[in-house]
């Protein structure tokens, strides 16, 4: 009796450690209050859902094991980069982070990376485009987004095939991202024959920009590139149509890219966005969902379609999952061996990372696209891809109006 | 540069209440930037709540600041007025933290919006926003309206008797209490008007206040105190100053400009350019 | 409008003066055996030791992280408690320093590569003197006009740097992460740069003890109590005011330098925060103003407060309501703060907590 209660009580904890999953912690914060409210909460929604198809797929497995995914923290940052920098200590020191996900913007992420550095944990970062932080001698980072030096080249390629004698205002916020998006294409433009007519930086938090409308129209533009993000690209774009600036093309970044942007109306239609992904791209691919699928289950969970911050979220868990599969463990050095290593076609296209230690973790697989918010039969605003021309689903408007 | 003269309107009526309650009380307001990030906050609750035209909407923000006000002046300001000039200015700087916190744990810092528009008008390839123009006319009546009462109402003149002489003021049978509490009332209340004007222009977040009050201490400095007219052409031109600055440098040195002259102003002109005869 | 009476005036005219516990703060000059003997000289020494020893021992970094924070709340504050507490001059501008100070400093620390006490001690140096020029114009201003000019330098600063081309314009200077090889890298260097934090601290506590027992600090009160009288009596007020607005951005200043390098990065939003300057009044009046401990309790006080709300999820963002609540009260009914309410209860008191 006592031998069988004893086998039992054997095969059942055998049993149960066998199916008892582990854990692998992720933290990040997101931007639930303040200026970065919009793209942010877009971000997020690529992790959650990530998260939600993992774990419902049996988790992580690694080493014969299944982990599941656990975020921990998801604080509020408040867009605010104090506080990333104590809350991403936090989750390290004191919620066990295994790995981290960046916040919401470069600026944050920047902040993020010191903190991650300084504790040697590997971050994977979305929504971060500037590429600086990668040539500070990082060890752990790893960009999903194309870098900052990307956003514009395909723009200024298409309007010089469109109207190569168009000339070219920059207003954009001044901050690292647009910062960093806005002086490569500066050169470029120039390169590539553009007159600049106009550029000036504007205050990050500006909320009036008639001042610098009024300098724009004396400078008589025909193109206006710039913005930054959300509440800043969008007020932009309604004060820009509110004094009726006579522009043939209007390029903001980010901004328009979310399905919010439609609210604007008539103020909305026309602009262009460079984009790091969008539904109607399609890859060839190698693991993980399709970008219909991807697109499906976004709209069902959420109701909108994904943007580009959605789909940067879900691939940053993608690729991730996909390292800690490859490496059969969780340990950060071999973990990051794995990503390292990353040379792959995900719904979201190919991720692969720099790894010469001057420009550790920059993103060199991806490619942009350029969207364009146009009127359709009904009257509706919907985004369309205008470029690369061989991937488009309808042509440039030009002008806009 | 006519942005400029419409823009500076509304910095005049901002400027208007910080000066009354100055010169009257000499009390320095700091709640001033909360209440205009309140007044924008009003305006954006009453229009998503009634959907009128926003205009018609001040009347009732300026009702309310009426009551607010008298609320703060019988909470922090009174019990300290009689005490050194930096009591009233630690209290009103409390109520200020304590309206800011009470209004990041409301609305956030995520920017809200107040999507009413009015057509402008074209000249050449200029276009002055129907709500740029709106704001400025309204703050230009307000001001008036509020000259025309100092001078021609009871009240009004009780008011300009106790900025003068408080003591001999209640001599004469004015009770001081209520005028100063009245006094401060209309100084919130036409802070409240500003940023209710405001918030059709641009985006704002219980932080957006702040700059207003910046501003408003400039002009006041500028235009001496307790003149509320004088507030109101300082404000026109702190805004021409502005619009004549921006063509030539970038907009994101204004700020320093704007500080600069602030603090040489009061370093020279202790008592404002337009020192009043009798100190 | 004339200018406002102070106290002394006003009760000569016969007015009532309130009865503040501000009076009870004053010093007594002339003890023996100096500062040495002081016991708050001894608990300043017990505390920053204590403070040193407790998590590097257990190698307690979180508690360091909380710790810090703490330390340079005490800082600001007890540099703060200079200009208000003992000469009566609200600075309303006080976090430009400790901005300043951490753009120097880092500026020098990684992008010079100088020495990290150095770079602190130079941006230390930097700053004083800038205040030092910055005073002579503005403290020719009094009461409330002061306090303004104050913010107005604030603006001004914050304004300027936001478009400073080598110190990184609105994005701010970030430092490369081997920035922290020269000392043993990062681990290391946040320990090394805690414990220098802990003795600014002391420093801080110390030189405000120091001050108060002197001459100088005699006639800082005298002019806090009566700018005209102690005019005619003979102290050179401008230099006064101009020497301790510059002493009080020392220290802050080098903090700053030392925060900003153990935070890796900075940028005017962050250096220039307007609500940290205030917080630091806050701070002061709470503990205490006019009295070392009272900075220090004030400043250690308020930011446990603080860093509980922040991380309390549903009482986040009610910190900054509550502050202007405590403030209020304090303003309104204990101006002496809790060293003026420890006064009234124990009046012997004042001889040992100053």
């Amino acid at each position: 009796m006592k031998r069988l209660a004893l086998t039992a009580l054997f095969v059942l904890a055998l049993l149960l450690t066998s199916g008892f999953a582990q854990n692998i912690n992720i933290g990040f914060t997101v931007s639930k209050t303040g200026a970065l409210n919009v793209d942010s909460l877009e971000q997020y929604r690529g992790f959650e859902l990530w998260r939600d198809q993992v774990n419902a797929a049996g988790g992580i497995k690694a080493g014969g094991k299944s982990y599941k995914v656990q975020f921990v923290g998801s604080y509020d940052d408040e867009s605010n980069v104090k506080r990333v920098q104590q809350l991403y200590t936090r989750m390290i020191l004191q919620d066990n982070a295994d790995f981290l996900f960046s916040p919401y913007s470069s600026s944050l992420t920047a902040t993020a990376a010191i903190v991650t550095e300084q504790y040697g944990k590997i971050m994977l970062t979305s929504g971060s485009a500037e590429g600086k932080t990668y040539t500070l001698g990082n060890h752990y980072l790893f960009q999903m987004f194309a870098p900052a030096t990307e956003y514009l080249k395909g723009v200024l390629d298409m309007l010089k095939a469109k109207d190569p004698k168009a000339t070219v205002a920059f207003v954009y916020e001044d901050a690292s991202f647009s910062v960093a998006v806005v002086n490569p294409a500066k050169t470029y433009a120039q390169q590539v024959g553009f007159n600049v007519v106009f550029s000036e930086a504007y205050a990050p938090n500006t909320t009036d920009f008639s001042a610098i409308i009024d300098k724009v129209i004396a400078a008589k533009p025909t193109v206006l590139i710039g913005g930054g993000h959300y509440p800043d690209g969008s007020t932009l774009a309604r004060q820009l149509y509110n004094h009726k600036v006579n522009l043939k093309m209007i390029t903001l970044l980010v901004a328009p890219d979310s399905p919010q942007w439609s609210e604007l109306g008539d103020a909305a239609a026309g602009v262009v966005v460079p984009s790091q992904w969008e539904p109607q791209t399609v890859f060839k691919v190698e693991f993980g969902p399709s970008g219909a699928d991807f697109a499906k289950a976004y709209t069902a969970k959420y109701n909108v379609p994904p943007s580009y911050e959605s789909a940067g979220g879900y691939a940053c868990g993608l690729i991730l999952q996909r390292a800690i599969e490859q490496a059969g463990s969780t340990d950060t050095a071999k973990v990051a061996a794995a990503l390292n290593a990353t040379d792959i076609t995900t719904f979201y296209g190919r991720t692969k990372f720099a790894t010469a230690p001057n420009e550790h973790g920059l993103q060199i697989g991806h490619s942009m696209v350029l969207a364009q918010w146009q009127k359709d039969k009904s009257g509706t605003l919907v985004k369309q891809v205008v470029w690369p021309l061989a991937g488009k689903s309808a042509n440039l408007v030009y002008p806009i109006h | 540069m006519i942005d400029g003269l419409l823009i500076g309107s509304v910095y005049g009526l901002a400027a208007m209440g910080l000066s009354l309650i100055w010169g009257v009380m000499d009390v320095i307001n700091l709640t001033h930037g909360a209440v205009i990030a309140l007044g924008m906050f009003a305006m954006y609750l009453l229009f998503t709540a009634l959907h009128l035209n926003a205009y018609l909407l001040l009347l009732p923000i300026i009702a309310m600041g009426l009551i607010f006000g008298t609320l703060v002046y019988w909470t922090s300001v009174h019990w300290v007025i009689d005490r050194p000039q930096l009591s009233s200015l630690l209290s009103t700087f409390a109520v200020n933290m304590i309206i800011i916190g009470a209004g990041t744990a409301i609305w956030s810092t995520s920017p809200y919006n107040v999507n009413f528009s009015l057509p402008g008008f074209t000249v050449g390839l200029y276009t002055f926003t129907g709500n740029h123009i709106a704001a400025a006319s309204a703050a230009v009546i307000i001001a008036l309206a509020l000259e025309l009462y100092l001078h021609r109402t009871r009240p009004g003149k009780a008011i300009r008797a106790v900025a003068d002489n408080r003591e001999a003021a209640e001599l004469m049978g004015i009770s001081s209490t209520t005028v100063l509490a009245l006094a401060f009332a209309i100084g919130i209340a036409l802070a409240a008007a500003s940023g209710a004007l405001v918030s059709t222009l641009f985006p704002f977040t219980i932080l957006s206040g702040g700059v207003y009050q910046l501003k408003s201490f400039v002009v006041t400095v500028l235009a001496g105190l307790g003149k509320p007219l004088g507030a109101l052409l300082a404000g026109i031109l702190l805004g021409l100053l502005e619009g004549a600055v921006t063509p030539f440098i970038a907009v994101s040195w204004i700020p320093l400009i704007e500080f600069g002259l602030f603090v040489i102003v009061l370093v020279a002109f202790p008592k404002g350019i337009f020192a009043r005869s009798a100190a | 409008m004339s200018p406002q009476p102070s106290t002394g005036a006003q009760a000569a005219a016969g007015q009532a003066v309130p009865l503040s516990s501000r009076r009870a703060s004053l010093p007594e000059v002339g003890r023996r055996g100096g500062i040495l003997l002081h016991p708050v000289f001894w608990l300043t020494l017990v505390f920053a030791g204590l403070m040193i020893a407790v998590p590097l021992h257990g190698n307690n970094v979180a508690l360091r992280e909380d710790l810090i924070l703490v330390a340079v709340a005490i800082i600001l504050a007890s540099n703060l408690n200079l200009m208000i507490g003992y000469t009566g001059y609200v600075n309303f501008g006080h976090i430009v320093f400790y901005g300043l100070g951490g753009y120097v400093g880092l500026y020098l620390a990684t992008v010079r590569n100088w020495n990290l006490v150095l770079a602190a001690l130079s941006a230390g140096v930097t700053v004083s003197l800038l205040a030092l020029l910055f005073g002579v114009g503005i403290l020719r201003l009094r009461g409330a006009y002061f306090a303004l000019a104050t913010i107005g330098v604030l603006v001004a600063v914050h304004s300027f740097v936001s478009n400073f081309d080598p110190w990184g314009r609105s994005t701010g200077m970030y430092v490369s992460f081997d920035a922290y090889a020269p000392l043993g890298g990062p681990m290391r260097a946040l320990w090394i740069t805690y414990i220098l934090v802990i003795v600014v601290m002391a420093l801080s506590m110390v030189l405000s003890l120091a001050i108060k027992k002197s001459k100088f600090g005699l006639g800082l009160f005298a002019i806090r109590e009566d700018e005209d009288a102690a005019v005619v009596l003979g102290i050179n007020a401008r230099v006064f005011k101009a020497i301790i607005y510059s002493v009080s951005a020392f220290l802050p200043a080098v903090a700053g330098a030392l925060m900003f390098y153990k935070n890796g990065m900075i940028d005017p939003s962050i250096a220039f925060e307007y609500m940290l300057s205030l917080e630091g009044i806050v701070m002061l009046m709470l503990g205490g103003q006019g009295t070392v401990v009272g900075a220090a309790l004030g400043g250690g006080l308020y930011e446990r407060l603080r860093s509980y709300l922040l991380t309390s999820s549903r009482l986040s963002n009610f910190h900054l309501v509550i502050a202007g609540g405590l403030l209020l009260l304090v303003v309104l009914f204990a101006p002496g703060g809790l060293i003026g309410w420890l006064y009234r209860l124990a009046p012997r008191a004042k001889k040992v907590i100053e």
